[in-house]
């Protein structure tokens, strides 16, 4: 399952969706990313843009390699696009896999890619303005420790 | 051709794409940003650090050298922040 929508999704019924029907699996891992907000640095909001097209042909990509590299039952995927508020889901990235291991690594495997390699840039708004969020250097160096 | 620009490149050229036709000698998609920002200054000032830049024909992101052969949609695309 792969989806990129400017929607609104509940984590859990996701979740739900994704486990179930699985009798094989030993192992569910979900990472889900969220809007945040520091005390001592504001946003009211978190603007994100996307190219849909390349997207979903990257996310489909990653997570083919990601089925065969760790052996997983299943993996999904959804990221959104948009303007979202502080403690609103972002995105999420569960595996199914036989063993905790490969369901970890997985998803693990999934977030490092999603970070530098699917096409999302990250606005943030806040009461000054808006500013477009940095690439860091330690996201890379984490997608690069698979290879 | 289209190309595509995205969120910090997007607004520094104030807009999201233009309608080229390369000339003849642009065989790779390097080269096809070479001969765009020698046209556009704008361009050429933004992508000052070329590297940090991948580059997408027709939807998936390919190496700089790939030729443009077939290229309908050609996106350049800053360094992303997903996830």
């Amino acid at each position: 399952m792969i989806i990129i929508s400017d929607a609104p999704f509940d984590p859990g019924t996701l979740l739900n969706q994704f486990q179930t029907n699985h009798p094989e699996a030993g192992a569910a891992v979900t990472f889900t990313g969220m809007v945040r907000s520091l005390p001592d640095r504001p946003i009211t909001a978190l603007i994100l843009e996307c190219y849909p097209d390349l997207a979903q042909n990257e996310i489909a990509a990653i997570r083919t390699t990601a089925i065969a590299r760790f052996d997983l039952i299943d993996a999904a995927i959804l990221h959104r696009y948009g303007r979202l508020v502080p403690d609103e889901p972002i995105m999420q990235v569960m595996t199914l896999a036989p063993h905790r291991q490969a369901a970890f690594d997985g998803a693990q495997y999934l977030m490092d890619y999603l970070k530098t390699d699917a096409p999302f840039w990250k606005q943030e708004e806040a009461a000054a303005g808006t500013e477009w969020v940095e690439a860091k250097a330690s996201d890379d160096t984490a997608r690069d420790r698979w290879r | 051709m289209k190309i595509l620009y995205f969120a910090w490149l997007r607004e520094r050229l104030n807009r999201a794409s233009d309608d080229v036709t390369p000339p003849a000698d642009v065989v790779t998609l390097e080269d096809l940003v070479t001969w765009l920002r020698a046209n556009d200054e704008s361009l050429d000032l933004a992508m000052a650090n070329p590297k940090q830049f991948k580059i997408s024909k027709n939807a998936r992101i390919v190496p700089w050298n790939t030729p443009i052969d077939g290229a309908e949609e050609v996106a350049i695309l800053p360094p992303m922040t997903g996830g």
